[in-house]
């Protein structure tokens, strides 16, 4: 009987820890970001908060509002 | 006005995830939209200047080729070549690898729409086959004596 409710226990445990990371990794695509690409090949990524970023991301805002109208 | 080329066409047809697209040469006039003329109007001035904003951020002697720009309700991504600049705008989470290799076939089937195509040149003509030469036959000396 204690067995069953340690692997219970356990079960639910990784559960949770597997859906936690689920959301995080979620949240983090939705995160808003820029990513530049580079002639060669390089790329940057500029996460939101930077002020590079904020320049960007406002003229992308700027432009997405256009394109819906 | 800003022709709905057949490149953006089938863009749109291809990429279901694209809701809009505008192309500009690199001073910012509409070379092709598959919105209408205002709404492509409106959309040049943002493009410019967010090519130019990303542009001044990167690496002096390296130009841009890719911008993705990913907000909450949406997704702006930007190509670049020698002469143009591609704009599209997408939902929230996009394949953006899909979506990049679709406006880089776009922005290529564009260039080749505005080359002319060189004339064909006449097929150099094959000269007719030889024939061969008919098998000599000896005449026969019977013949030749009657």
């Amino acid at each position: 009987m204690r067995g069953r409710s340690f692997v219970t226990g356990v079960v639910v445990a990784a559960g949770s820890a597997a859906g936690a990371i689920a959301l995080g990794r979620r949240a983090a695509r939705r995160r808003e970001r820029v990513e530049l690409y580079f002639g060669d090949g390089s790329l940057m990524t500029l996460s939101a908060g930077s002020p590079e970023a904020e320049r960007l991301l406002a003229q992308a805002r700027e432009l997405l509002a256009a394109a819906r109208g | 006005m800003a022709q709905t080329s057949e490149a953006l066409r089938e863009l749109t047809e291809i990429s279901t995830q694209i809701e809009a697209a505008v192309v500009l040469d690199r001073e910012g006039a509409v070379v092709a939209s598959t919105l209408d003329d205002d709404r492509a109007g409106r959309l040049a001035g943002p493009t410019l200047q967010l090519l130019r904003a990303a542009e001044e951020t990167g690496p002096d002697s390296e130009s841009l080729v890719q911008l993705e720009a990913a907000l909450r309700d949406g997704v702006v991504f930007l190509v670049a070549d020698a002469d143009r600049v591609i704009a599209a705008t997408t939902g929230p989470e996009p394949t953006a690898g899909l979506v990049f290799y679709d406006l880089k076939s776009c922005l290529r089937a564009l260039g080749a729409e505005e080359k002319p195509k060189p004339a064909a040149k006449p097929r150099a003509r094959r000269a007719p086959a030889k024939k061969a030469p008919a098998p000599r036959t000896r005449k026969k000396q019977d013949d030749a004596g009657a």
